[in-house]
């Protein structure tokens, strides 16, 4: 059984009366013990993807629907009480920015045992011994020092540490993590990654990692689903999606980044901007954009093709082929 | 070539108070004594990590903030010893395009009022036909259209606010720009389109560029020369060609060996860079990185290494570096 199965997932939101869909048609698995990366520009809805799945939309007041079966259960049926167990416990979410997700007026420590007493129970010690072990893990140097600070006084990369720490220390089977190392420096997202890795492969917790960092999926995760503009494009292994991107937004994406040794000049952009969900283009939403447009991009959306090897792909290009062959 | 810019010796340093009386509790060397130059037309580097120094560095050249010694010549005029009248004038020539570009317009201006502010400020292109022709031209010259120019900020994507902000820099024709982290907010499709509209309008206009970012990648794609910082020293001045294989010190190979690259599955060596960077109160009196670095010799914690000429005609501060010692072996 998969640990995550989403189908058809989509979110809209009523304003002024008029009903955007920032997201729809969005449809992946996970197993236990994979990392999926999600990449998309601002916009693409990867942060949406990401807080519908641990039922947090209500709060900004939009209505999902399709499915999100984790372990079994379409989280979409359960009530906000059943949920409230679920998120925290089973799914646990890294926010983007350490400096904003911890409250500035508790000790860190005493933050990271809040959510173990939740959610496993515990007495105030053995939650205390536990939090400590978790930094350990963490190489959290000197950890008990630590347990005893304020967010302030830590470091971009302790701080992301300790919200790591938080999200982990439930002993989850799903982790989230949004841009978890966006606002660290190299050294630090090295050293980040490198945990998360460890994460995985030691305790068999899926990770699903949105980031806009193409570097970063390409080192960590094994699969990839890249979105645009609230639908998914592609969806495959991650050395077959690198190395011969099917969807031309993939490969344009991939065109845009600068590596050591790259020659002068030879730096492509993608023209233009990811447009807003009030104004979707009609059929594919990469077509004002697709150097390989065809008539049919703007008429209607093409549908979502499986290739050989289990890749899939929503673009015209590939729906001739099959059909022709 | 001839420097457009000269740094001799560069310090400053700041006092941090704490306490019921405000006593000194510490001082912080945010430049340590440095000095490199800028040649006319060139696009130089500066990459390090958060708090290495880099943004006050682009400070202290603008004199946003007083140096505690040495110089900052700008075509051989020392302009840390201008008049404030003299410094007035000199940064029409001297512009910076900065990070976020969110919080660098005003929001209740149009980008209109903003662009044309600059000549207001200098009383020059007086009437508003003028000033209309000009802003045109600007927001051309960046790829937007007059239509940009009624919007107000909010309105913009993230890259067409950075490009509003470029033209903004290019207002008054400058000769000089510093540019910090233009692209650290943007998404890399965008990044990539303001890297190549820089690129074009350095060679339009003939422009010489200060850029600073931490992403060594971009910089070494981007520019000519690069300067890596740590701790409010320079560790090394490396041309950008040879960064990926020629490093000199320990640190720019670290930066190197840390960058994912989009090719999945490479085998990477071992973790280069442990820690992060220590706190830049009271520094070791020997070499900054030592307590990092991976090649660390006794000697590196007891003399601080100055920054000396290699034979790739970059400079390095470190007692053992890389490519010297490859040599010997």
């Amino acid at each position: 059984m998969s640990l995550l199965k989403v189908s058809n997932l989509a979110v809209e939101f009523t304003a002024d009366k008029k009903t955007v869909k920032p997201i729809s048609d969005i449809s992946f698995t996970m197993e236990p013990g994979e990392v999926l990366g999600v990449v998309g520009e601002t916009g693409s809805g990867k942060s949406l993807t990401a807080h519908a799945i641990m039922g947090l939309t209500p709060l900004v007041g939009g209505k999902v629907s399709g499915s999100i079966e984790f372990d079994g259960v379409n989280l979409l049926t359960l009530s906000a009480s059943e949920m409230q167990k679920v998120r925290g416990a089973q799914i646990s979410f890294i926010p983007q920015n350490p400096m904003t997700s911890l409250d500035p007026v508790y000790r860190v420590g005493d933050q990271i045992v809040e959510g173990l007493r939740k959610h496993l129970k515990l007495n105030r010690w053995k939650a205390k011994t536990l939090a400590l072990e978790l930094m350990e893990q963490l190489r959290i140097p000197n950890p008990k020092r630590v347990f005893e600070q304020y967010p302030h006084q830590l470091s971009g990369g302790l701080k992301q540490r300790i919200v790591i720490a938080i999200g982990i220390g439930t002993n989850p089977k799903l982790l989230i993590a949004d841009e978890p190392t966006t606002a660290l420096d190299v050294t630090v997202q090295a050293q980040i990654m490198r945990l998360f890795k460890e994460l995985t492969t030691e305790k068999g917790i899926g990770l699903m990692l949105i980031t806009h960092d193409l570097g970063v999926i390409a080192q960590v995760c094994d699969k990839i689903a890249v979105l645009y503009a609230g639908n998914l494009v592609e969806y495959g292994d991650i050395r077959e999606v690198f190395k011969k991107p099917k969807h031309p937004y993939t490969k344009a994406l991939l065109d845009c980044i600068p590596y050591i040794g790259m020659e002068k000049g030879s730096l492509a952009a993608i023209e233009g901007n990811v447009p807003t969900a009030t104004n979707f283009p009609i059929g594919c939403r990469f077509a004002p954009r697709c150097g390989l447009v065809m008539p049919k991009c703007t008429e209607s959306f093409p549908d979502m093709v499986e290739l050989a090897g289990g890749a899939r792909v929503a673009c015209y290009k590939y729906t001739e082929e099959t059909v022709a062959g | 070539m001839e420097n457009y810019l000269e740094v001799k010796n560069l310090s400053v340093s700041f006092t941090v108070r704490g306490g019921l009386l405000l006593r000194t509790i510490g001082v912080v060397k945010a430049i340590n004594n440095i000095s490199f130059n800028v040649k006319q037309g060139e696009i130089l580097g500066v990459v390090g990590e958060s708090g290495c120094g880099k943004s006050t560095l682009a400070r202290l050249i603008l004199r946003l903030i007083d140096a505690n010694s040495g110089s900052v010549s700008v075509k051989g005029k020392d302009i840390l010893k201008f008049s404030n009248k003299e410094m007035k004038h000199q940064r029409r020539d001297m512009q910076m395009v900065f990070q976020d570009p969110y919080s660098v317009m005003d929001p209740r201006y149009t980008i209109f009022r903003s662009l044309s502010e600059p000549f207001q400020i200098r009383k020059i292109k007086h009437t508003r036909a003028e000033r209309e022709k000009k802003v045109n031209e600007l927001l051309a010259m960046v790829g937007l259209s007059p239509e940009h120019g009624l919007a107000y900020p909010h309105e913009l994507s993230g890259g067409q606010k950075q490009r509003a902000d470029i033209a903004r820099s290019l207002a008054l024709s400058p000769e000089f720009l510093i540019l910090d982290e233009p692209t650290a907010a943007l998404d890399v499709s965008v990044q990539a389109q303001v890297i190549n509209l820089l690129m074009k309008l350095r060679e339009e206009l003939d422009l010489t560029f200060l850029f600073i970012s931490h992403d060594l990648a971009l910089v070494s794609y981007f520019c000519d020369r690069v300067i890596v910082m740590y701790l409010g020293n320079i560790v090394e001045i490396i041309s950008a060609d040879k960064v990926g294989t020629h490093a000199y010190h320990p640190y720019t190979k670290a930066l190197v060996d840390n960058i994912f690259t989009i090719t999945p599955g490479e085998e990477k060596p071992e973790a280069v860079l442990e820690g992060e960077v220590p706190s830049p109160f009271d520094l070791p009196p020997g070499c900054v990185f030592a307590s990092r670095c991976a090649y660390v010799k006794p000697l590196c914690h007891e003399t601080a290494p100055v920054l000396e000429d290699n034979d790739d005609g970059g400079q390095m501060a470190c007692h053992y570096p890389l490519s010297n010692a490859k040599l010997a072996n």
